[in-house]
C-alpha cells in the first residue's frame, strides 16, 4: 500500500515537469542564398513556459539540432593493391543529412541518455541512417565515422557542446553558423528540454533555405529549359572569346 | 570576393577563379590544348563537385579555344581542311568512347582505368616529345639542319588530299584514324583531347608545329561545345556562373598565350608542352602510389 502511494506521489511530482513547454524564436526563419552568399548565422532563442514552479533537481538542459535535407551517399575506401591505391570497398548510407548541427547546454552525453538518443536521433551518428553494409565488409561503422569526419572538416556536421546558454532555468539562446556550401531545402530545427537524461519537452520548426534573384532564375532555367540553358552557356562562351579577340586586336593598333 | 555558384551550390572566391582561368587560358593559346586536364583537378581541389567541374570546364574551353582560334585565323595558322577531317573522326570516336565508357562502368573500376590511361598516355607522349625536342634543340645549336619529314608508308595510302596550310599531300585515312582514336580517349578520359591531338598531329601526320596549335583549337571548339550541350541537357551540371568567371580569365589568357607562342621556336614550344604533360603525369602517378591522407571518399548517389 505504501509502495503504491509512493509511486503515485512520484507521478504527481513528475507532472509539473511534463508540463514544461518551449516557446521559440528564430532570428529569421528563411535564409536567402544570393550571389554573394558567404555563410550565415542563425540565432535560436526561446523561453520555457511552466504551469507550476520548476523542480530544482535534476537540472534542466537544452539541446538544439538543425538538419538539412537528407540524401543517400556512398562512402568508398581505398586500399593498396598491386602497388597502387584503388577504391575497393564501398558502403551505401541510406540517408545522411547534407547539414547537421547539434548544440547543447552541457556535454551531450550528460544531457541525453542513450535510449532517448536512439528514440529521437539527436547525436550525429544517430542522425545518419545506415541500414546495412554488404556482408563482405567487416566493420561498417568506420565508413560512417569517415563520413562524419569528412563532413565535420568542412563544418557541415557540427557538435557544439555547451554553446546553448540558459538563464534562470527559463531563457535560452544559441547561434548556429551555416557554412557557405549550403544546399537548398527545409532545415528541420528541433529543441529538446531534458531532465536527468530524459526528454521532457520537444519543439519542432523549419528554417527555409532558398536561392533568390539571379541564383533562383539560373537554377530554374537549368532544370526546366536545359537546352536553352546549354545554348546560353555556349553563346556566352563564343561571345566572350570573340570579345577578347576584338579587344586585343584594337589594343595592337 | 565570395560568389555563390547556383548549380555547384558552393561559395568560392571570384578572383581565384579568374586567375586560374587566366593561367589555363595562356597554356591553351600557347600549346593548342584545351587545358581541361589541368583545370579539372584544380576545380576538384577548391571544392567544386566533380560532375559540375567536368561539365563546366567543357564550357570554359569553348570560350578560350574560340578566343585562341580567332588569333590564329588572323595569322592564317589554321588548317580548316585538316581540322574538319579530324573533327569527323573525333565525333565518331567520341560516340564509340561513350559506349566503351559505359561498358567499363558496368564492370566497375572505371576511375582506376581512367587514371591509369592518363598516366600511361601522358607518360609515353610527354617522354617521347621531350626527348625529340631536346634532340632538335641540340641539333639547332650544333648548326645541323632539321630533318625534313620522312617519306614513309603513310604516303602510300589511297584517297589523297591536299592540305595546303599544312603543306601536306597525304591520304585522309591517317587523320581520320587519329581523330577517331583521340575521340575515344577523350570521351573515356573526359577531356577535349588536345594534349593527345597535338603530338599526334606533329609526329604521326607530320604537320608543322605552328599550324598544329590553331588546328587543334579549331576542332576542340566543336568537341567541347558538343560535350557542354550533352552535360547541360542530361546531367544539369553546367554552372554558368562558374563558367563565366573561368572564361573571362580564359579568353584573355588565350590571347596572351597565342602571342607568346608566336614568339617562340617550335622546339621550345614542344619541349615546354612535353614538360607540362610529364608534370601532370607525375602528379597522377604519385596519387596512385603514395598513401592518401584520407582513405575514404564520399560520393552522392548517382554521380
Amino acid at each position: 500500500m505504501r509502495r503504491i502511494l509512493l509511486a503515485a506521489a512520484l507521478c504527481l511530482a513528475a507532472l509539473p515537469a511534463a508540463s514544461e513547454e518551449v516557446v521559440l524564436g528564430l532570428s529569421s526563419d528563411t535564409v536567402s542564398i544570393n550571389t554573394n552568399f558567404d555563410g550565415s548565422e542563425i540565432l535560436v532563442f526561446g523561453a520555457i513556459k511552466r504551469d507550476a514552479p520548476f523542480p530544482a533537481e535534476p537540472p534542466m538542459h537544452v539541446i538544439v539540432t538543425v538538419s538539412g535535407p537528407s540524401e543517400p551517399v556512398t562512402v568508398r575506401r581505398k586500399e593498396k593493391k598491386f602497388g597502387i591505391w584503388v577504391n575497393t570497398d564501398a558502403v551505401e548510407i541510406d540517408s545522411a543529412p547534407s547539414f547537421y548541427a547539434v548544440s547543447t547546454s552541457t556535454l551531450l552525453g550528460f544531457a541525453l541518455s542513450d535510449t532517448e538518443d536512439v528514440r529521437h536521433r539527436v547525436s550525429i551518428p544517430r542522425a545518419i541512417r545506415s541500414v546495412g553494409a554488404p556482408a563482405n565488409i567487416v566493420n561498417s561503422e568506420t565508413f560512417t565515422q569517415a563520413l562524419i569526419r569528412i563532413k565535420s572538416r568542412s563544418n557541415l556536421y557540427q557538435l557544439n557542446e555547451g554553446t546553448v546558454s540558459v538563464d534562470e532555468q527559463t531563457l535560452f539562446r544559441t547561434s548556429i553558423a551555416l557554412p557557405a556550401a549550403l544546399t537548398e531545402g527545409d532545415y528541420k530545427t528541433r529543441i529538446f528540454l531534458t531532465r536527468g537524461g530524459a526528454v521532457v519537452s520537444q519543439y519542432e520548426t523549419s528554417i527555409y533555405v532558398r536561392k533568390v534573384g539571379m541564383e533562383r532564375w539560373l537554377f530554374t532555367l537549368s532544370r526546366e529549359q536545359s537546352f536553352l540553358y546549354g545554348l546560353l552557356s555556349l553563346a556566352i562562351a563564343i561571345f566572350a572569346g570573340w570579345g577578347a579577340s576584338a579587344v586585343f586586336s584594337l589594343l595592337r593598333r | 570576393m565570395q560568389i555563390y555558384l547556383p548549380i555547384a551550390e558552393v561559395s568560392v572566391n571570384a578572383f581565384l577563379l579568374l586567375g586560374l582561368g587566366g593561367i589555363v587560358g595562356i597554356l591553351s593559346g600557347m600549346f593548342g590544348v584545351g587545358g581541361g586536364f589541368l583545370m579539372t583537378p584544380l576545380l576538384f581541389f577548391i571544392g567544386i563537385p566533380p560532375a559540375v567541374a567536368v561539365a563546366t570546364e567543357a564550357n570554359q574551353i569553348v570560350a578560350s579555344s574560340f578566343s585562341g582560334v580567332l588569333a590564329h585565323f588572323k595569322r592564317k595558322t589554321v588548317d580548316l581542311r585538316m581540322g574538319t577531317v579530324l573533327l569527323v573522326g573525333g565525333l565518331v570516336g567520341a560516340a564509340l568512347g561513350v559506349m566503351v565508357f559505359n561498358y567499363l562502368k558496368a564492370q566497375g573500376q572505371v576511375d582506376l582505368l581512367v587514371k591509369l590511361c592518363y598516366v600511361v598516355f601522358l607518360g609515353v607522349i610527354g617522354g617521347l616529345m621531350f626527348l625529340e625536342s631536346l634532340n632538335a634543340i641540340r641539333n639547332v645549336k650544333k648548326g645541323k639542319a632539321p630533318k625534313r619529314k620522312k617519306h614513309n608508308w603513310i604516303h602510300g595510302l589511297p584517297l589523297k588530299m591536299r592540305f595546303r596550310v599544312s603543306g601536306l599531300y597525304i591520304s585522309v585515312i591517317p587523320p581520320l584514324i587519329v581523330g577517331v582514336l583521340v575521340g575515344v580517349l577523350a570521351a573515356i578520359m573526359g577531356v577535349g583531347g588536345g594534349f593527345i591531338m597535338v603530338p599526334a598531329m606533329i609526329y604521326l601526320l607530320g604537320m608543322p608545329t605552328k599550324v598544329v596549335v590553331g588546328t587543334s583549337l579549331f576542332q576542340i571548339i566543336f568537341v567541347t561545345a558538343f560535350t557542354t550541350m550533352l552535360h547541360a541537357t542530361t546531367n544539369f551540371t553546367v554552372d554558368i556562373v562558374l563558367a563565366v568567371l573561368l572564361l573571362v580569365g580564359g579568353v584573355i589568357g588565350a590571347q596572351i598565350g597565342t602571342r607568346i607562342g608566336v614568339k617562340m621556336k617550335a622546339e621550345q614550344l614542344r619541349i615546354l608542352l612535353a614538360m607540362m604533360v610529364l608534370i601532370v603525369c607525375g602528379k597522377l602517378a604519385l596519387e596512385l602510389l603514395l598513401q592518401p591522407s584520407e582513405l575514404y571518399s564520399i560520393a552522392a548517389e548517382g554521380h
